[in-house]
């Protein structure tokens, strides 16, 4: 199993702020999960509509879209920080 | 160095981190301090109200990493980040950073830095709620990854 979490307008595109899936066959990489979860319902195409500009985590640690999940893996999608 | 990190949505006190930082020492030779503020309008657009939201966890990591960043680059004594979330009002303070060196450029600089590098590299999410009843997320800034960048050209 591998935990999701979802920030700022992706968890509201996605109408939820977290969830755990088994990782879909295939799937060993950030874009793959991201282009996994766009094509896996109306709420996953619009959260991830343009993948360009989604940024992600790997437990708790920011991910390239090349980068490997792995079973066990919290990630994290969401928009490019805007804090301070 | 010592480092102070706090992720609150309660107001802070400058001048009593301030007086934290500085107790009990005299190595010190200067304070620098960065306060960002919520702006009350976008240009002509006025604004009811900012909120802030934040990766539990993650956040206090990525500024732990900012922190040790500056003091691998400048001789610092002391790092204070605090950053409030939730929902702020104009004219509130949301972030606090204040370093302390024996020289005032490498307070000066640090501080600089760490704003900097906060706005580009900890995960945290503004949302701004416009008087007319409009809200909407704020988009990154480019002159921001350039304010960061800038310390990795150098």
């Amino acid at each position: 199993m591998i935990d999701i979490l979802y920030f700022a307008w992706l968890k509201e595109r996605m109408g939820r702020s977290a969830e755990s899936l088994q990782l879909p066959p295939g799937v060993t990489t950030v874009a793959a999960l991201a282009a996994w979860l766009r094509d896996r319902d109306d709420a996953g195409r619009l959260a991830f509509v343009d993948t360009a500009i989604v940024r992600a985590a790997i437990n708790q640690e920011f991910a390239a879209p090349d980068a490997s999940i792995a079973d066990g893996d919290e990630v994290a999608f969401f928009p490019p920080v805007t804090g301070g | 160095m010592s480092l102070r990190i706090l992720v609150q949505s309660a107001p802070f006190d400058t001048g009593s981190e301030i007086s934290a930082l500085l107790a009990g020492r005299t190595d010190i030779g200067g304070i620098g301090c960065f306060i960002g503020t919520v702006r009350g309008a976008i240009g002509t657009r006025s604004i009811e109200a900012m909120s802030l939201e934040h990766y539990p966890g993650m956040t206090e990591r990525a500024l732990a990493s900012i922190a040790t960043k500056a003091a691998a680059r400048w001789p610092l004594q002391s790092v204070t980040i605090i950053h409030r979330i939730g929902r702020l009002r104009p004219g509130e303070p949301i972030v606090l950073v204040l370093t302390a060196s024996a020289h005032r450029q490498a307070a000066l600089d640090s501080t600089a830095f760490l704003i900097d590098w906060l706005k580009t590299a900890a995960p945290f999410w503004k949302q701004e709620h416009f008087s007319d009843g409009e809200t909407v997320w704020v988009a990154a800034k480019t002159d921001d990854d350039q304010a960061a960048a800038r310390w990795t050209e150098q």
